[in-house]
Parts: structure tokens; sequence; C-alpha cells
């Protein structure tokens, strides 16, 4: 694809509750910013997701 | 859903419920941008007349674009449909554990600064300050109520929390002499205003705290124009030198310089820079939550200004990088590899549901921002959760609950926005807080952009 260059994310498609939400991750607004909402900059826990 | 758009020369389309993102050229960028609302023919017809003067672009290009659209399509990233929306209605049966609290060591401070929701750390209540018999029993609370969950939060509050040092030096001695027997680790984060800070709390911090969060404004002048001691003096001349020595002793551990902006400083990238100019690497910088009618409030005029200074952030920092000066900021941070997964993209922070705030004589609120507003307690640390039907609202609150993120783009990253933030902004913790929408989207663009160019300058 010449024109369209796709970066590598985690792939959400497929995920279920079931298979996601172990909870171990950090609580969003407890780490830095403790006015926001903001979930995109967490680190996942789990070291294959 | 996709969202298009174009900023420091790149272009790009984040295509929504896959969570992929794709960096393209000018003409792949126009036909995608079409091609749910026209037909192949008049998207044909439209490039080639808009690009009849590029000879490298011709019916058999277009075609070649078109085809990749499709293969994108099958390998669902791009136009990829919802998945999820019905399962979030599911949200309200879900079990929940609680996973991390928000300790109100003290409502009292040694500072007095204008904006604090914390209302000069009193809470708009008395000023308080929380024993170890409360701390070791929210210790027991969370541990108790925390099922299989390893990982544990515990976050010393306010920046005022350094006024009550000694019992937060026992809480976590008791957390740590347990641990092993639940099987939990406790991560805990200290915010403080730097006030205080002497070599045992430096000292202690860089053993125990898994993050500290230091709360510093910018540059002097932006600083000490709201953060005054008690006797109406800045702080910013007691605090820097303080700061600057407890994170060069910190060796490498997570800390976070964090101020907030007002309207008083909407060029706060300038503020970021000092604080990098400083030293410091790991940086926040907050808008200010107000009421409207305060004179620091952010207004409706200061956004494109701030749209403007989230860019030139993000420009410096790729410049940065470069140059081997590389700085971290909080909202830009994004691993698309390896971020939350989507039952945290939807469910979003948590409060009032996985996390919870404990005021200094034991009462639950669904978070610090609630704390004080007693249609809002939940309970105490003693007889437990108690109001379940606000439990339950709570865990309703996510990025499916509003209208109004129907049609968002970024509401895979914010879960639907804080419930603080909607409360007092709407009245309501499912409305939504749109200023902050605005300027959370900018910074999403922001950050997304950032990962673009370092892809195109590694490739």
């Amino acid at each position: 694809m010449s024109r369209i260059k796709t970066l590598n994310t985690r792939k959400l498609v497929g995920e279920t509750f079931k298979t996601s939400g172990c909870g171990e991750c950090q609580t969003s607004c407890q780490s830095a910013c403790k006015t926001s909402c903001g979930v995109a900059n967490q680190q996942c826990e789990k070291k294959n997701a | 859903m996709i969202h298009c758009y174009k900023l420091n020369g790149y272009n790009i389309v984040l295509d929504v419920f896959s969570g992929s993102v794709h960096s393209v050229d000018d003409l792949a960028y126009d036909i995608i941008s079409l091609f749910e609302a026209d037909t192949k023919e008049n998207i044909t017809k439209k490039m080639l007349e808009k690009y009849k003067d590029d000879k490298s672009i011709n019916q058999k290009e277009i075609e070649e674009v078109f085809s990749d659209i499709e293969t994108l399509k099958k390998e669902k990233k791009l136009f990829t449909e919802d998945t999820f929306e019905d399962k979030a209605f599911d949200f309200k049966n879900r079990n929940t554990v609680i996973k991390a609290l928000c300790l109100h060591v003290a409502h009292t401070c040694n500072l007095n600064c204008e904006y604090c929701f914390a209302s000069q750390g009193k809470y708009h209540g008395e000023r308080a300050l929380m024993s170890f018999e409360v701390g070791k029993r929210a210790i027991d609370f969370l541990i108790e109520n925390s099922g299989t969950r390893h990982n544990l939060e515990v976050d010393f509050f306010f920046c005022f929390s350094l006024m009550n040092f000694d019992v937060v030096k026992k809480i976590v001695d008791y957390a740590r002499s347990v641990e092993k027997k639940f099987n939990k680790n406790f991560r805990f984060t200290l915010t403080t205003n730097g006030v205080a800070l002497n070599d045992e709390v430096i000292e202690f911090a860089n053993r125990e705290m898994h993050n500290v969060v230091l709360s510093l404004d910018g540059r002097r002048e932006v600083h000490d124009n709201l953060r005054k001691t008690i006797t109406g003096k800045g702080s910013y001349d007691i605090i820097v030198p303080k700061f600057q020595e407890f994170v060069k002793r910190r060796g490498g551990k997570n800390y976070y310089m964090r101020g907030t902006f007002t309207h008083n400083n909407v060029d706060f990238t300038n503020d970021i820079f000092h604080m990098a100019d400083l030293g410091f690497t790991e940086l926040s910088m907050e808008p200010v939550v107000c009421k409207p009618d305060e004179k620091y409030a952010l207004t409706e005029s200061d956004l494109p200004k701030l749209y403007e200074q989230y860019e030139i952030l993000a420009k410096e920092m790729l410049k940065r990088e470069k140059e081997g000066r590389r700085i971290t900021f909080y909202h830009y941070m994004l691993d698309l590899e390896h971020g939350p997964c989507i039952y945290k993209r939807i469910s979003g922070c948590g409060s009032g549901t996985e996390y919870m705030a404990v005021t200094p004589w034991g009462d639950l609120y669904p978070c610090h921002q609630f704390v004080g507003d007693e249609k809002f307690c939940l309970g105490n640390i003693f007889e437990g959760v108690k109001n379940k039907d606000l439990v339950n609202e709570f865990k309703c609150c996510n990025a499916y609950a509003r209208p109004e993120c129907k049609d968002c783009f970024a509401k895979l990253y914010c879960s639907g926005g804080c419930a603080a933030n909607a409360y007092h902004a709407t009245g309501n913790i499912r409305g939504t807080y749109e200023y902050g929408c605005k300027l959370f989207k900018k910074r999403i663009e922001c950050a997304i952009m950032m990962q673009v160019a370092r892809q195109e300058e590694n490739s």
C-alpha cells in the first residue's frame, strides 16, 4: 500500500469483556492529572497484550 | 466510524472501533474521507478533476487506493463497525472490586492557592487530619474489598499530604507488613506542594512511593500568582530547589511535575518548557476546572490559543526527542500497541466503583472531586459501601452512557469523560463537560500525530 501506511496498534476487534478487563492496571485519574478521565495513556499490565 | 485530520504535515485516519491508525497521502486522504458519503464513480471523477495537474495520479492509481481500502475493511482496520455498544449496557451487572483508594490524610493546607478545588484543603468543611487508626482501617478495607486483584493503589492526597507525614509513614509500614500475607502489591502515590519536603520525606518517598506528583505551575510569576503561602507570598522559591533535590535523588523512579493552567497563562507551553529548563522531564499540565465566573476561568475565546499551544507542545517535543532532550507530557503518552484493553477504554477511571476517596474520618466518596458533597457519600470504611444505588449509577458511567459521545471519535480514549467534571458542569454525572471534551480531543489528535511522526521518522 504505497499511499496508506498503517501503524501497529493493539487490535481491539475481537476483544471481549471476558478476555479483557483484568483490572490490574493503574486507575487512570490517580497517576497525575486528577481532573480528567483519559485512559489512553494507561499501560496494560498483561505482558502479552 | 473514522476520524480524518491533518496535523503537522501529516494526513491521519483513525479507525475508531479497531483502534487502527493510518498515515496516508493526499489522494488516499480525500478518497477515504468521501468513501462512505459518495459512489466510487463520483469519487473517481472528483479525484481526476482535483488532481488533473498531478501526473502521478490517474485512474489506475485511484483504483489501487479503492482496492487498499477494501483490503483494510476486510482486515477490520478501516470503517470497522462498533461491536461494543450493546455490551456496554451490561456494565451495571458487572462485578467490580475496589482496587484503589485516595486517602485524604489532611484536610488542611500550608498554601492558600486561589483555584484549589479542595477549598484550600478544607474541602468546604472543617480542617482535619486522618488518624493512623482510620488509615489502617482503610488499608484493611481495601484488602477485604479487592477480591483477587494483586496490584492495589493508595494515593496520599492532596498537595498538603505532608502535613500528616507521620501518619502517612505508619500507614505505608502497616500496608507493607500485610501485603505478602494477602498476596497484594501496594503502589503508593504521594502528592505534595513541596513546602514541607525535607531529607526524611525524600528518603522515605523515594523508597516507598511508586509515584510522586509534585505541584508546580511553571514560571515563577505564573506559579506565585495563584499558589501563595498563608502569608500571601509566592511559594515558587521555597519549593523549586526542594523539588529539584527530590527528583535528583529519585533515581529514575516515576514522578510527575504537575501544574494547572488558567485564563492567566493560556500560553502554558512556556510553563511546561520552564519546568524542562529547571531539569524536570516528566510533566503534566492540566486546564483549571472551576466555576465559569471565576476571573481565572478558561473562556471560549481562549480555545484557539489553547489548541495552538497543544500543537506547539507536540512539535517541540518531537524536536527535542531528535536532539536527545526528551520530555514526557502526561497526555501525550500513548502506547498504541500495549495500551488499555477494550474494557478499560469503555469503563473509564473507575470512580465510585473501583476507585474511591476516603475522608480523614473514614467516609467514602466516588473520588476526590466529590468529597464534601454529602449526597455523594457512599458509606464508610468501617461499615462498608451502603449507597449501592449510587455505585450502580457510577457503574453505568462509561463511553456509551452519554448521547453526546455517540459520534465522538475520542470516546474510546476518554471513556466518556470525567464524572466529576460532568457533574460540576451540568449537575449530572452522565452529562458532558464540553470544554474539557474539546481540549481532550485536541490532545488526542496531537498524541496520535506524534506516533505517526515517529513512525515516519523511523521508516
